[in-house]
């Protein structure tokens, strides 16, 4: 164990975080694919269905209770996967070749570059310091990631203007439309939370880090240190909200997706596109998914804290943890991947639940209730915090 | 008369949305819960209604006696001639049957032509042709769509009638009348 860390601490800076990188993209990428299986399950058992349930590989088939993963479609997962490596992929003459070769790398690398200033874990060092699992702990971590994903949209509309072709055409008009109407609501809704994190005369961060530090409070009493207790979500739950539902409209998903609504847009901007580069089109918006619940996670649901007014530290207290860093880093992450997946299922959950918006439905709501809301609620936390943070003189 | 549907305005919560969107979650998790209603059709048949239509089929009386008759009412009925019967005489050996009229030597029904109308099965004096509860019928090619009269016995089996006509047919003129 310790020739592996020293091994690891031997490598150079550089190499150490390509392989990070590699390894986190080695885990984006499947989880992506998974998510697609998922979904179809959940949404089979919501529609009274088994579900995929049939493929399974004859050279595991001797295996006893292989039939219980049978049964989840695990193999699905295979056979879907294969199958868009493996199938022709069509590209039709009217497109525009360059673009529309280009745009499904353009979806994948803003999925693939925010998971890097995403910390999905923490453990405590030799000091009782807690640490980041993070790939870069950049000090403008929610900036990062809000400019980076919202690069994302380039992909839809290059897509769609690469297509040539009508429907996709509209579908990435609406697309950029939706966007940028909700990266505004949802961009001033987390405001609040940097405010109550940045307290004045401290030094300022926008690091995710810091925030889920700040969640990280116990309980002392009916006081205004145990707000550190509460997270976000529980103080501010109308900001939670907006960035929930911006956070929908964000990831194209149902009730708002606008972009591919296949019953008036065939497909939308990923008409015209088949095999794997439809399948980065898809692993992009699982990936966007998975980081977008993971930031929700981290703001307002206190990240790997396990519950209100237990944090990490208390809890590998409790268990004698703090001196094995690998396995409280590994809780912290199940932790926190456990509330990542909640929301990917109430992503699906949804989808199953609201018919989707017209468009000028979303319009409305973006435009004329969750910006005027969002506006609101800063306004709001500003006047509480600089009334509760005043610094005592 | 004319009836107008009363349109009241929307409550405060209906107008929130959010707690319409949560009720919706409860019926759609309920739904998560509750078992399937699909059934997983080879491993699992549907019940078949009685009176229920699928493959036409010939059957034999419970003495195990083919019943057709090979009066063609059925190839005349037939709406799209599916139908094919070559009628023959009585085999010599086989003295049992000796008083029925005649039985069909080639009893040919093609599937890619049948509407299950049941037609057939109307018209037969004999009660020897039956839609019974096969509703699957497949096949690589058009031969193999074509049941022949082996086949047709084969599907068919017995039905636990007891008219036994001929019988009666064979003993009234044993013992003189004419029918």
């Amino acid at each position: 164990m310790t020739a592996v860390i020293e091994l690891w601490s031997g490598l150079h800076p550089l190499l150490q975080a390509v392989i990070k990188g590699l390894a986190v993209i080695g885990v984006m990428f499947p989880f992506g694919g998974a998510c697609s299986l998922i979904e179809r399950k959940v949404s089979a058992w919501m529609q009274g269905r088994p579900g995929p349930n049939r493929a399974l590989p004859f050279w595991v088939a001797w295996v006893p209770g292989i039939g219980f993963l049978q049964r989840l479609g695990v193999f699905h997962l295979m056979a879907d996967g294969g199958k868009m490596f493996f199938k022709e992929d069509p590209v039709p003459g009217h497109v525009n070749k360059f673009y529309f070769y280009l745009a499904p790398v353009v979806a994948m690398i803003p999925a693939l570059t925010t998971v890097t200033v995403v910390p999905f874990g923490a453990y405590l060092n030799e000091a009782g310091k807690l640490m980041p699992l993070v790939l870069a702990n950049l000090d403008v971590g929610i900036l990062a990631v809000f400019a980076v994903s919202s690069l994302g949209v380039y992909a839809l509309i290059l897509a769609g203007w690469a297509s040539n072709s009508k429907y996709p055409f509209l579908g990435g008009i609406r697309a950029s439309a939706q966007l940028i109407s909700y990266e505004l609501s949802m961009t001033l809704s987390v405001l609040p939370v940097f405010l109550a994190v940045n307290a004045p005369g401290g030094g300022g961060t926008l690091s995710l880090f810091n925030v889920v530090e700040f969640q990280s409070g116990t309980w002392q009493g009916f006081t205004l240190a145990s707000a550190h207790g509460l997270w976000f979500g529980l103080t501010m739950p109308v900001a939670a909200i907006v960035f929930l539902v911006a956070l929908f409209a964000e990831t194209n998903r149902l009730p708002f997706d606008m972009a591919e609504g296949e019953a008036d847009l065939v497909g939308g901007f990923h008409t015209e596109y088949g095999a794997m580069k439809w399948g980065l089109f898809f692993v992009a918006e699982y990936s966007h998914m998975l980081i977008g619940s993971g930031v929700f996670v981290l703001l307002f649901l206190g990240g790997w804290n396990p519950l209100p007014f237990v944090p990490l530290s208390t809890l590998a207290a409790w268990l004698n943890l703090a001196d094995q860093p690998l396995i409280l880093g590994l809780l912290s992450i199940a932790i926190f991947m456990g509330k990542v997946l909640f929301f990917i299922f109430l992503f699906m959950w949804v989808r199953w639940t609201v018919p989707r918006f017209r468009y000028d439905q979303v319009m409305k709501l973006g435009w004329q209730k969750l910006l005027p809301l969002a506006i609101a609620n800063l306004l709001l936390y500003a006047i509480l915090i600089a009334f509760l943070q005043k610094p005592v003189s | 008369m004319a009836y107008v549907v009363e349109r009241k305005p929307l409550t405060l919560p209906e107008r929130l949305y959010l707690p319409q969107i949560i009720a919706g979650l409860r019926v759609t998790l309920k739904h998560l819960f509750a078992p399937n209603v699909t059934m997983e059709y080879p491993e699992q048949r549907p019940p078949i209604p009685t009176g229920y239509r699928g493959v036409p089929t010939l059957v034999k009386d419970p003495h195990g006696r083919e019943k057709c008759v090979s009066c063609q009412l059925c190839e005349f009925v037939c709406p799209p001639k599916a139908i094919r019967i070559t009628p023959g005489e009585i085999p010599a050996d086989q003295p049992e049957r000796a008083h029925v009229e005649k039985g069909p030597q080639a009893f040919d029904i093609d599937m890619l032509r049948c509407i299950y109308c049941g037609l057939c099965q109307e018209v037969c004096p004999e009660e020897a042709i039956f839609l019974q509860n096969q509703y699957s019928m497949s096949g690589y090619t058009r031969a193999e769509m074509v049941n022949d009269k082996a086949k047709l016995y084969e599907l068919g089996g017995t039905l636990p009638d007891q008219h036994f006509k001929w019988d009666k047919k064979k003993a009234a003129a044993e013992h003189g009348n004419a029918h």
